[in-house]
């Protein structure tokens, strides 16, 4: 494989991992606009979580007026820029477009979200303003996708808003989690700054919210707490040997590279666990970081995986090789990870079975986990009242967020489970209509 | 093969296609890489007493991305000495006899009338276009658009030419004028062999809104132009019927307007063209775009059968008629092809607020359905349709039964009080006023932004 060689550089490291969505200049925006149909009742509106007036933005940029399209975009969605970049276009907006139905290739419609964001963050068009102050407080925990868009939405509402993160960065997996071939670090945290430059929310940094008291602490300081906390760690596999060293955790792994970038240790050879989209991102990141092979191990067929199909291609594009219905038994090694014992696995009626006697090792030198991350059930034990459902996930009011403990709202990830980051921002704006719909009664 | 040559008028040239009278005829250089390249004849720029030019001098109305759809220009006559414009033109003819050189000319005096058009004769011009049309700069000085604009000058003119013309006479007819069959007569009055149409219109193609003047922009000022380009070949094809169409012309026509493509050139030919002029498309894509050209033209009238371009020159005249002689008794609806339509309900929306609403919306599907009572046939859900042949115009009539305005004008069955029970729209089903209000305001105005709460309930942001 290697077609791609260990990026020792920044240059080098930009070089491998260039932006599946690039930037376009004025002219090709002018060119993509003026293909549009301007569709009645667009489909591609309604495939938008946050619902923006995509045909809206599209004439603005035809007819010159790129500040009104980020206007329009950022009135549906704060996450205006990153949802153009890292948005599954293809399954969402794109996907919705009637040129597909026409075997006509869809409108680009993410990176005419993009040129038209990034421009008005580029030359700070003020497009968004704080209410009239309205003497109330609402405490965000979690500066990603939800706590900023619930803080954003509050601000425009008049609340005070003072946002709590663990991290030292805003923006969630948008700047920690997502492959860096479709956002830079610079444009993410470029629109935090555009946002909380207008609507002057504070965030407090590398501020995590733990205890109890902590908790008690915000309760009677502010008259809501909205939880924007995502989820936990990488899920362990109670496999044996699990701890070998180089046996790492995705959602870990990604983190160092968007942090570190080319200074991110990846083997030679790498096996990839898991069929999600994470998984997919993982595992073309340590192709696209000179691993010389990259196996994705799945415990279930090709087409039973959770990832988006373009995703599974964007990973075989790179040199990934996919090995089904495998079930990892050991991490092997000696200290190292060296390999892994896979048993074969076959379907009967729906349910995945081992097939015995059929064990190999796939020897390797890394082994990512992409095979979910844990709630966050402890922190949430320690809110009283507050109920999860079976599957972890924070019980909330569809419509308002509202969670089993009044004072407390939640949206992202935490709530849904794990979604995608246009999800998130479209619920916390809602969820943060509900804290004022609760707050004004 | 087809034979493309044309005897227009007594000018011969090996294919109909001309360069207009124009920046691209400005120089022999020009004229002979046209030649080079497949060009039939060329109109030279205007030739007269030389002028002065500004600069800058073109503007252009783009379309979305199209550049150019229309062009405009506030260039005048040629800027050259007559002397070497007709030594060029010497030149040119020498190296290529058989194509058709034009001097296209522009004078005030009878003896400037005399002295030019002899000394284009000798110089080795094929014909003589006058250049009545021309609608800036020139018409002020009593010149171009200003002699188009008054028959009786235009005939006095045509018959001064006439009186030492042993070339064929062209007389090049304004568009900026209320009917244009009037000019065409003078010109046939006064002898000229034949007509040609349509020169630029008068025009402002744009104002820039930083500098709040018109384009082309001179020192933060403008003037009004010439127009031409592809959006003026509806008015050009509508001028040159009239002309055509007209029983006292009777004159060989040479075709000018918006002809970018053979297609164009075809329709020109069609409305009774018998040469075509190109000026914007060349001057847009350079003399290169002439292959295109007769290759189109040679492949129509393959398919066609015709063999000549007489074979079809003018043969759409006789569809064309006034409208109180169309059949009334003929009638299409729309028929949208389910399986070709991508769901963009653009019809829907158009024949809803732009038209005769005819076409309601089902739910559980985003493909439109007819309402056949209500099809006027009037074709805009055809038109706006983004995919070919998914809406299509189908008769409803047996075709037996034909009835015109005229006929019912002469049987009396024609409303004549404003309440009549004969008004065409009496038993057409409208929708109540009211029903408006609110209808589909989600789909009208998309995006849940606007599903919050109306701004009344929101604070008002601080400026």
């Amino acid at each position: 494989m290697a077609e791609y060689s260990t990026p020792t550089s920044e240059p080098e490291f930009d070089a491998n991992f260039a932006q599946l969505k690039p930037r376009m200049n004025s002219s090709e925006a002018l060119f993509e606009s003026s293909r549009c149909l301007f569709c009645f009742d667009a489909p591609c509106i309604q495939a938008c979580p946050t619902g923006i007036d995509i045909p809206q933005f599209i004439r603005q940029i035809n007819s010159g007026n790129d500040t009104g399209a980020a206007r329009t975009i950022y009135e549906a969605n704060y996450f205006g820029n990153a949802c153009g970049k890292v948005c599954p276009t293809e399954v969402l907006c794109e996907g919705a477009c009637v040129y597909n139905l026409q075997d006509v290739k869809p409108i680009e419609i993410g990176r005419l979200q993009s040129f038209a964001t990034r421009k008005a963050i580029e030359e700070e068009k003020p497009l968004m303003a704080p209410g009239i102050p309205n003497g109330r407080k609402v405490a965000i925990i979690g500066a990603g996708p939800a706590g900023i868009s619930c803080a954003c939405e509050l601000r425009t509402l008049g609340y005070a808003v003072d946002v709590f993160e663990a991290k030292a960065q805003p923006s969630g997996l948008t700047v920690y989690g997502v492959a860096p071939y479709k956002i830079t670090n610079e444009e993410v945290l470029a629109e935090m700054a555009y946002l909380q430059q207008q609507l002057g929310y504070s965030v407090a940094y590398n501020a995590p919210i733990r205890s109890r008291a902590e908790l008690q602490q915000l309760e009677e300081q502010y008259d809501a707490i909205f939880l924007g906390i995502g989820l936990g760690k990488t899920s362990t596999l109670g496999l044996p040997g699990e701890d070998r060293e180089n046996c790492v955790g995705a959602v870990e792994f990604i983190e160092q590279l968007r942090l570190n970038h080319h200074g991110t240790a990846v083997g030679r050879k790498v096996i990839v666990l898991g069929g999600g989209n994470t998984a997919m991102d993982a595992a073309s990141e340590s192709s696209r970081m000179g691993a010389d092979s990259v196996i994705l191990a799945y415990r279930r067929g090709k087409e039973d995986m959770g990832a988006y199909e373009f995703e599974y291609d964007l990973a075989k594009g790179v040199g990934v090789k996919g090995l089904f219905h495998v079930a990892p038994v050991e991490i092997m090694g000696n200290g190292k990870v060296e390999g892994i014992k896979f048993i074969r696995t076959a379907l009967h009626e729906g349910q995945v079975q081992t097939v015995p006697g059929s064990e190999f090792i796939e020897p390797c030198d890394m082994v990512i986990k992409a095979t979910g991350q844990a709630k966050q059930t402890e922190f949430l034990g320690l809110i009283e009242g507050l109920k999860t459902d079976g599957k972890g996930r924070i019980i909330a009011d569809e419509r308002t967020g509202q969670t089993t403990n009044p004072q407390y709202f939640a949206s992202g990830d935490a709530r849904n489970g794990g979604a995608e980051v246009v999800n998130a921002a479209a619920e916390a704006k809602a969820t943060a209509r509900g804290i004022h719909e609760y707050l004004s009664k | 093969m087809p034979d493309l040559s044309i005897n227009f008028a007594g000018i011969k040239s090996p294919n109909p296609f001309w360069l207009a009278s124009a920046p691209p005829t400005n120089s022999g250089y020009q004229v002979m890489k046209a030649f080079d390249a497949g060009w039939g004849g060329a109109v030279w720029k205007t030739l007269g007493v030389p002028v002065v030019n500004v600069s800058s001098r073109y503007g252009s109305v783009n379309y979305r991305d199209k550049r150019m759809m229309g062009f405009n220009n506030i260039e005048l006559i040629s800027d050259r000495p007559l002397s070497d414009n007709l030594r060029e033109i010497e030149e040119v003819k020498k190296r290529f006899p058989n194509h058709a050189v034009i001097a296209s000319l522009m004078v005030q005096s009878r003896q400037e009338w005399h002295d030019i058009v002899r000394q284009s004769q000798e110089a080795g011009a094929d014909g003589i276009e006058l250049n009545f049309g021309c609608p800036h700069g020139m018409c002020e000085r009593g010149m171009g658009s200003a002699v188009g604009q008054e028959p009786d000058v235009l005939q006095t003119i045509v018959e001064w030419v006439m009186e030492v013309a042993k070339i064929p006479v062209i007389v090049k007819l304004t568009p900026n004028i209320s009917d244009i069959t009037e000019p065409a007569l003078a010109a046939r009055r006064g002898g000229a062999d034949a007509i040609s149409l349509i020169n630029t219109i008068q025009s402002i193609v744009g104002v820039d809104l930083d500098l709040f003047a018109p384009y082309p922009i001179v020192d933060g000022k403008g003037s009004n132009g010439g127009y031409c380009g592809p959006a003026v070949k509806p008015i050009a094809l509508n001028m040159l019927k009239n002309c055509a169409q007209h029983p006292g012309v009777r004159l060989p026509i040479s075709g000018i307007g918006g002809i970018e493509t053979w297609r164009d050139a075809v329709e020109h030919i069609l409305l009774g063209a018998s040469s075509v002029q190109v000026c914007t498309a060349a001057m847009h894509y350079g003399f290169g775009i002439i292959r295109e050209m007769t290759s189109g033209l040679e492949q129509y009238m393959t398919d066609k059968g015709f063999h000549t371009i007489y074979d079809f020159v003018g043969k759409a005249l006789p569809n064309v008629l006034p409208w109180e002689e169309l059949n009334m008794k003929y009638k299409v609806t729309a028929n949208i092809h389910a399986e070709k339509c991508i769901g963009c309900q653009l019809c829907y929306t158009a024949c809803e607020d732009g038209a005769h609403q005819a076409i309601q919306l089902n739910a559980g599907t985003r493909v439109p359905e007819i309402i056949e009572a209500n099809c006027v046939g009037c074709n805009l859900c055809s038109l706006v349709c983004p995919v070919e042949d998914c809406i299509t115009m189908d008769r409803q009539d047996d075709g037996t039964a034909h009835l015109t305005w005229k006929e019912r004008t002469a049987a009396g069955d024609i409303p004549t009080e404003f309440n009549d029970e004969k008004a065409g729209g009496r038993h057409h089903w409208v929708p109540e006023p009211a029903a408006a209000l609110g209808k589909e305001k989600h789909k009208t105005l998309p995006g849940k932004a606007r599903q919050y709460p109306s701004a009344a309930e929101v604070p008002t942001t601080q400026a």
